[in-house]
């Protein structure tokens, strides 16, 4: 899991590039706390063939990514 | 290319308005290829404010307050509007301070810049190149690590206070309590559209601007890292969007690098100085405008950030830092250079320590 809560623009889905690229995980979860990095994750996984869900709960998204 | 352009439209249509309201405002009495400049506009207030002496560049800019308010505005209409905060706020200001220090060597913001290149200003071209390579130095950063450390949720209240004081300020500027502020007879600060035009267009392009994350320096940035071209090909809307205008409107004169309104024509310095903003920028997260919009979502660090830009210009201004259409000055050649140095600390600091600090 992913926790990219409070970080600037673009460490959140540098985050999960970093990650894809090192292990190319099936499922993913990562946190996030702003609209604008659910919106690059889910462009960049997108992107990369990854379903991606998103679910909110107490100013926290939580992103499923899955192959 | 269709799904390229239902995920990007947004981006491209800020683009458009952002080249229309500069055309419009520059046509209306903002300096020429000013039509919009974050930091051009911030000297202006921080000059309003007495924060410097430069009696040319004193002016309380509507556009600055149209764009924190309509960015709150849309965070407000889109459940978007959080205080957030407490991610090295000292070094946020600094970083803002260098990257208006940096701004006033080159005279422009990066969205005077691309103004700039849409009005045939080829050291903005030049400029241009040295945003690059800040941006493209900054990612390497960002890419060993570099972090500024994590923001928390904070108060409404921490979140509504920079909109507040700039509201409240603006009005008493605007309201004629004069006295108070300050304000040019001439100059470019003496040059300005109808401020109720300036406010409108600044509310506009701040709504549109939080809604679609246009940012100057993220469009280079994920490019290079992710890819992503939506922010780039709104960067390159505005460019298109201010030639064709100034085309139309016969401002066109061909591409030069003299003569230039408000410019000067010192290559290295018009480089180094966007070399500057470029990296300054990437480690904050975003360019000037962009601090602004994130200022109006509620984002307490980057009201700092705005806040040490204006400082920035204070300094610049008293320092005598900042260019002027007759060339960069000594000191502030020496400015670039210190300002490289800390950005270089900052980054290698963030990067490798906190990694450090990460593994205790």
């Amino acid at each position: 899991m992913i926790d990219a809560r409070g970080l600037s623009c673009p460490q959140p889905v540098l985050m999960v590039q970093q990650e894809v690229k090192r292990s190319a995980p099936k499922q993913l979860t990562v946190l996030v706390d702003d609209q604008c990095a659910v919106g690059n994750i889910r462009r960049y996984a997108s992107g990369q063939g990854y379903e991606v869900r998103v679910t909110e709960q107490d100013d926290t998204f939580t992103l499923e990514l899955t192959k | 290319m269709k799904k390229w352009f239902k995920d990007n439209w947004l981006l491209l249509l800020t683009g458009l308005i952002v080249g229309v309201a500069a055309l419009l405002l520059a046509q209306l009495g903002n300096p020429k290829n000013m039509g919009f400049c974050i930091a051009c506009f911030e000297r202006d207030i921080a000059g309003a404010l007495g924060l410097h002496g430069a009696e040319a560049v004193q002016y309380f800019r509507p556009e600055i307050v149209g764009i924190v308010l309509g960015a709150l505005i849309a965070a407000l209409c889109f459940r978007e509007f959080k205080g957030k905060g407490g991610s090295s706020p000292f070094l946020r200001l600094l970083l803002g301070m260098l990257v208006m220090i940096g701004a006033l060597v080159f005279l422009g913001c990066p969205l005077r810049m691309v103004i700039r290149i849409g009005g045939g200003d080829l050291n903005a071209v030049v400029g241009l190149l040295g945003f690059i390579v800040g941006i493209l130095v900054g990612v390497i950063f960002l890419k060993k690590g570099f972090t500024l450390g994590r923001a928390y949720a904070q108060a409404k209240v921490e979140a509504a206070a920079f909109p507040a004081l700039l509201t409240l300020a603006f009005l008493l500027s605007a309201t004629g309590l004069v006295g108070l502020f300050r304000s040019s007879e001439s100059g470019p600060g003496s040059m300005r559209a109808p401020w109720i035009v300036a406010l409108l267009a600044g509310l506009v392009v701040g709504f549109l601007a939080q809604r679609s994350r246009f940012c100057m320096a993220g469009g280079i940035r994920n490019a290079v890292m992710f890819k992503d071209f939506g922010l780039v090909a709104a960067f390159a809307m505005v460019i298109v969007t201010v030639l064709a205008g100034n085309l139309i409107l016969g401002n066109f004169t061909g591409f030069s690098f003299e003569g230039q309104p408000v410019a000067h024509s010192d290559g290295l310095w018009n480089f180094l100085g966007m070399v500057v903003v470029g990296w300054g920028s990437t480690l904050l997260g975003g360019c000037p405008l962009r601090q602004l919009i994130l200022a109006g979502e509620g984002n307490s660090d980057s009201a700092v950030t705005v806040v040490g830009m204006i400082l920035g210009a204070a300094v610049s201004h008293n320092f005598k830092l900042a260019s002027s259409g007759e060339g960069s000055t000594p000191n502030g050649h020496n400015a670039v250079w210190a300002a490289l140095a800390i950005l270089l600390i900052i980054s290698l600091i963030c990067t490798f320590a906190k990694k450090k600090e990460g593994k205790q």
